[in-house]
């Protein structure tokens, strides 16, 4: 018996995106399932009751009948307490629930026996989890929308141009935070020809700034701020002073200021403070995507496009609803692959597979047993990490020899060490021990050297080999020489020789080593 | 102090002297390695000074000599220039080969040591002064050659005298059959003139050997002298049967072995033939050898420095890959204010340092550290050679084998294998250079002839600085 998938009208205010579109219907009826939309769920995002019924769609008149009779609900927004009232007992659920920050919504639909798939719990950096990452897909709209609202409200052209009517210099904006909101953002401000440019405390994301067009500005503070699974994490307070400092330069420099700034269960962090939306030019304008956590900027008034001191600040909250069809066709695509994943049968009937990495995340409720938090993805967090290249040594040892020459070189080896053991004495093979394993010891310590440090390396050699000091110093005045006939004059005359040519070695080339060393620097 | 404390502290200077090179690998661990030197030199100094085979009668000559030599070396320290480094080190080289020689002498003549040995071992003995003798010698005027020769005080040019290999040859025979009469010798005064001899052939070998090699091949003297003052020392160290000099011997022995295998690999080169000396030799002289090799067709386009500035500014990768010629000109100080302006810009700057790039082992690196270029911007070959295709400008100063795309095109070059900087690769190569002449391996380079590549013609520091003039306005 196949599954009949409903999709409920969204009943937060001011949402007017929808679980699913037309188009995406008719690939969940190929998938096996029937599917039922409440009258008018798809309205605010143009699409029509018409069109659900065309795609083969059955309409549902009231809210209670369509969860009374849906086995899997396909939802937008966190269910309030009413909507989960309605649903059926162990009925399943799919969209955002957030059960960090709704423990409540968790127990009650615990209580319902009900099996929950939050989208927002996916595992986002299993490579086969972006199809499904409504996360991203519902950022890079917002992200979009975050540079229409700004042009609306900047008083001039985005590009630079010359005209018969004068010179118009292109708009400077600024994106704070490069995770896919700021990225999409960034896309579409130089698309628009503005100069763009962005920060982000994840030092590795400057290659992707500048692939889309931008300029990624450092903050001059060493941090790293990745804080695992692509987010950041909340940084040092000597790294937030050289933020601010650079936030406030850049207040002052460009025209338009576009905050994406999130650290997950945090409040939104303060980027924008009053003063800074002094220094800017008036008629600039902030779009402050953080606006429902708070919002990065200290003068943000969530939902609101405000204007104070000369500066638009938009706050809005809800800028997915704002390109409803867009944000819920992409959507509704997530969670069709999502579905898909489930049924692989195609026979409508869905699999909970817990032994999937990708759907284990995110079931938080499986048959009214809380399964959430899941346990970590076996995959790396950060391989941005993983590799480091191999810096330096010179490939790690050379290649290996070929076999023969190898063959070679033992031979001959073993035929010297032959010849020296029958002839030689003990006490020379105690000397030629220590001899051989410090050619050894040599050998694996200079391999690692870098090339930039070869020149220090060869005059800290020569340095350490006025040893041979060692050697001048035993021979100038040893105890016991009565009774010798012994050449005192001449050997002293060498031996001081030799102590003041090596000492001038010895103390020359550390002293040059050490100016050398002191020049390199990060 | 006993002597156990003193095999003890030489000991410890040992491990000290192994953590010194180590501490090297990295530039930020690399002062704590220079450190662990000198403590560990100290150590085994004053351990010798002051250990049971040194009487204190000897101490005022210890420390007259060791303040004369100490102030000498300081000073030189501190009065060297950058650019002047491979001079000194190889000036330094000299000093550890000449002092090994004398310690081999006053050891000869010292009665004591020889004393209580059997005949096996006094053979094994005088052969260990004899080596000894030999290897510091040829240190000994190899490496004041090579100073003359990196100081400009002697060409640079590679002397070629008229069947060397057989007078090398010659030569290594008169040295073993010196050896054998050495050996059988009676009386130390009788023993003298075999000793004579050998040191006048080493040093004359020395001389010989590095007379013959061209100033490109410099890297691999200097490292390869480096390598033999550390094998002196060993030798020294088995004469005197002393574990702290053979163990430190070794150990410069073969990092400066290592050092030499990596230049030679770097010119893709087998190191008897870049100490046989004279380059591309096999096939007659240098210049002919480029006969059979491709010409380069194309048309050479010079640029003036302006629109060097202009190719920069509008670049978002640049590459600069520095050779022998920046060194020459002084040019670093320039380009590091070049990069400055550019990275202000946000323009991404990297360095491609070719490994024997200038005249010893890391020439380059220690120039560009000089001028105060931050180490992790310079890169090694491997490990920018890939990115030149995503490259705007590769702005070349004053190299050319090390950019020669016929080392991988042409099989008949003489430079044909030697791994090269692809800067042809990029979108536009700048090379500065003071005039079309061919570099050390005497190869026309078909860089200059390709459809995107500039030539900037000029002294580079000169170029450089109207470069940064323009770039600034």
């Amino acid at each position: 018996m196949a599954l009949m998938i409903g999709i409920p009208r969204e009943i937060a205010a001011g949402e007017k995106r929808v679980a699913t579109v037309p188009e995406v219907v008719e690939k969940l009826i190929k998938l096996g399932f029937t599917v039922a939309v409440e009258s008018g769920a798809g309205d605010a995002a143009n699409c029509s009751d018409d069109a659900y019924r065309t795609a083969g769609a059955e309409i549902i008149e009231n809210a209670a009948q369509l969860w009374a009779r849906s086995d899997i609900v396909f939802k937008v927004t966190v269910p309030t307490s009413a909507e989960v009232g309605l649903m059926r007992e162990g009925g399943h659920l799919i969209g955002f629930i957030w059960p960090a920050q709704n423990p409540e919504l968790m127990q009650q639909l615990a209580a319902k026996k009900a099996t929950v798939l939050a989208i927002d719990a996916l595992q986002r950096m299993l490579s086969r989890a972006q199809k499904m990452d409504a996360l991203t897909s519902q950022a890079g709209v917002a992200g979009y929308r975050a540079v229409i609202e700004a042009a609306n409200a900047f008083g001039r052209y985005f590009n630079g141009q010359i005209t018969a009517a004068g010179k118009v210099p292109p708009a400077k904006v600024f994106i704070a935070g490069a995770g896919v909101a700021g990225l999409a953002a960034i896309g579409t401000a130089a698309g628009l020809g503005a100069i763009v440019r962005a920060n982000d405390t994840r030092a590795e994301v400057a290659d992707q700034v500048k692939s889309l067009g931008g300029e990624f500005v450092k903050v001059e503070f060493e941090e790293e701020g990745g804080g695992g699974g692509g987010y950041a994490k909340v940084m040092s307070e000597g790294f937030q002073q050289a933020q601010r400092e650079m936030y406030a330069k850049q207040a002052k420099e460009v025209d338009i200021i576009i905050t994406t700034a999130l650290i997950p269960g945090k409040p939104a962090p303060r980027l924008i403070t009053a003063e800074m939306v002094q220094s800017m030019k008036p008629g600039s304008v902030i779009v402050d995507m953080a606006a429902e956590r708070g919002g990065n900027c200290e003068l943000t008034e969530p939902g609101q496009a405000v204007v104070k001191h000369g500066v638009t600040i938009v706050g809005y909250t809800d800028l997915n609803s704002r390109l409803a069809k867009q944000s819920s066709t992409l959507y509704a695509t997530n969670l069709f692959r999502l579905s898909e994943e489930l049924c692989k049968t195609k026979d409508g009937i869905i699999n909970v597979n817990m032994e999937d990495d990708a759907i284990r995340g995110l079931t938080v409720i499986k048959e009214g047993v809380i399964t959430w938090p899941a346990p970590a993805p076996k995959l790396p967090a950060a391989p941005a990490k993983a590799a480091p290249a191999p810096a330096h040594g010179h490939g790690g040892g050379g290649a290996p020899a070929s076999g023969g020459k190898t063959a070679v070189i033992f031979g001959v080896a073993a035929v010297l060490f032959l010849l020296i053991g029958a002839y030689a004495p003990a006490a020379f093979l105690g000397h030629f021990t220590v001899f051989v394993l410090a050619c050894f010891v040599g050998y694996m310590v200079v391999w690692n050297v870098t090339p930039a440090l070869h020149t220090p390396l060869m005059s800290v050699t020569n340095a350490i080999s006025s040893i041979i000091a060692i050697g001048a110093l035993v021979q100038i005045a040893p105890p016991l020489t009565e009774g010798f006939d012994r050449p005192d004059g001449w050997i002293r005359g060498l031996a001081v020789a030799g102590i003041a040519l090596t000492t001038v070695n010895m103390f020359g080339g550390f002293a040059v080593t050490r100016r050398m060393l002191s020049m390199f620097r990060k | 102090m006993s002597a156990s404390l003193a095999t003890v502290s030489y000991i410890g200077a040992t491990i000290l002297f192994i953590l010194s090179l180590g501490g090297l690998s990295h530039p930020e661990s690399s002062r704590r390695g220079n450190l662990y030197g000198m403590i560990g030199m100290a150590i085994a100094v004053l351990a010798t000074v002051f250990g049971p085979r040194v009487s204190m009668a000897g101490l005022p000559w210890i420390i007259g000599a060791m303040a004369v030599g100490g102030s000498v070396g300081i000073y030189a320290a501190r009065k060297v220039q950058m650019t002047q480094m491979p001079e000194l080190v190889a000036l330094m080289h000299s000093l550890v080969g000449l002092a090994a020689t004398l310690v081999g002498f006053a050891n000869y003549i010292d009665p004591i040591a020889a004393l209580n040995l059997s005949s096996a071992e006094k053979a094994i003995h005088e052969s260990e002064i004899y080596v000894g003798i030999l290897i510091g010698a040829i240190t000994f005027s190899g490496s004041i050659i090579a100073f003359g020769k990196l100081s400009g005080k002697i060409g640079g040019k590679p002397l070629l005298l008229p069947a060397r290999h057989w007078l090398n040859l010659v030569g290594l025979l008169l040295v073993i059959w010196f050896g054998g009469v050495f050996l059988h010798t009676e009386s130390v005064s009788a023993g003298m003139i075999p000793l004579f001899a050998m040191t006048a052939i080493a040093l004359l070998f020395g001389i010989h050997m590095v007379m013959a090699i061209g100033g490109a091949d410099m890297p691999v003297v200097v490292s390869m002298l480096n390598s033999y003052s550390g094998w002196a020392a060993a030798a020294t160290g088995f004469m005197l049967n002393n574990d702290l000099l053979i163990v430190t011997g070794a150990l410069v022995g073969s990092s400066g072995a290592i050092l030499s295998y990596i230049m030679c690999r770097a010119m893709n080169r087998n190191f008897i033939s870049v100490i046989a000396g004279g380059f591309g030799t096999s096939s007659g002289a240098p210049a002919a050898s480029s006969g059979d090799a491709q010409q380069p067709a194309g048309e050479v386009v010079a640029v003036s420095a302006a629109e060097t500035a202009e190719l920069l500014r509008e670049a978002r990768n640049v590459i600069i890959v520095p050779g022998y010629g920046m060194a020459v000109a002084q040019a670093q100080h320039t380009v590091y204010e070049i990069t400055q302006l550019l990275r202000e810009k946000g323009v991404n700057v990297r360095f491609g340092i070719h490994p024997v790039a200038g005249r010893m082992p890391g020439h380059m690196n220690v120039l560009l550290a000089e001028a105060k270029v931050p180490y992790d911007i310079v890169m090694e070959m491997d490990e920018l050679n890939a990115d030149f295709p995503d490259t705007d400008v590769a702005m070349v100063i004053g190299a050319n084998d090390i950019v020669n795309p016929a080392a991988q095109d042409d099989p008949n070059s003489p430079i044909a294998g030697m791994p090269v900087l692809e800067v042809w690769k990029a979108k536009t190569s700048i090379v500065m250079k003071r005039s079309m002449a061919s570099g050390y391996a005497g190869v026309d380079n078909p860089l200059f002839y390709k459809e995107n590549n500039r030539m900037l013609f000029g002294d580079a520091k000169k170029m450089l600085e109207e470069v940064f003039v323009a770039l600034k306005a």
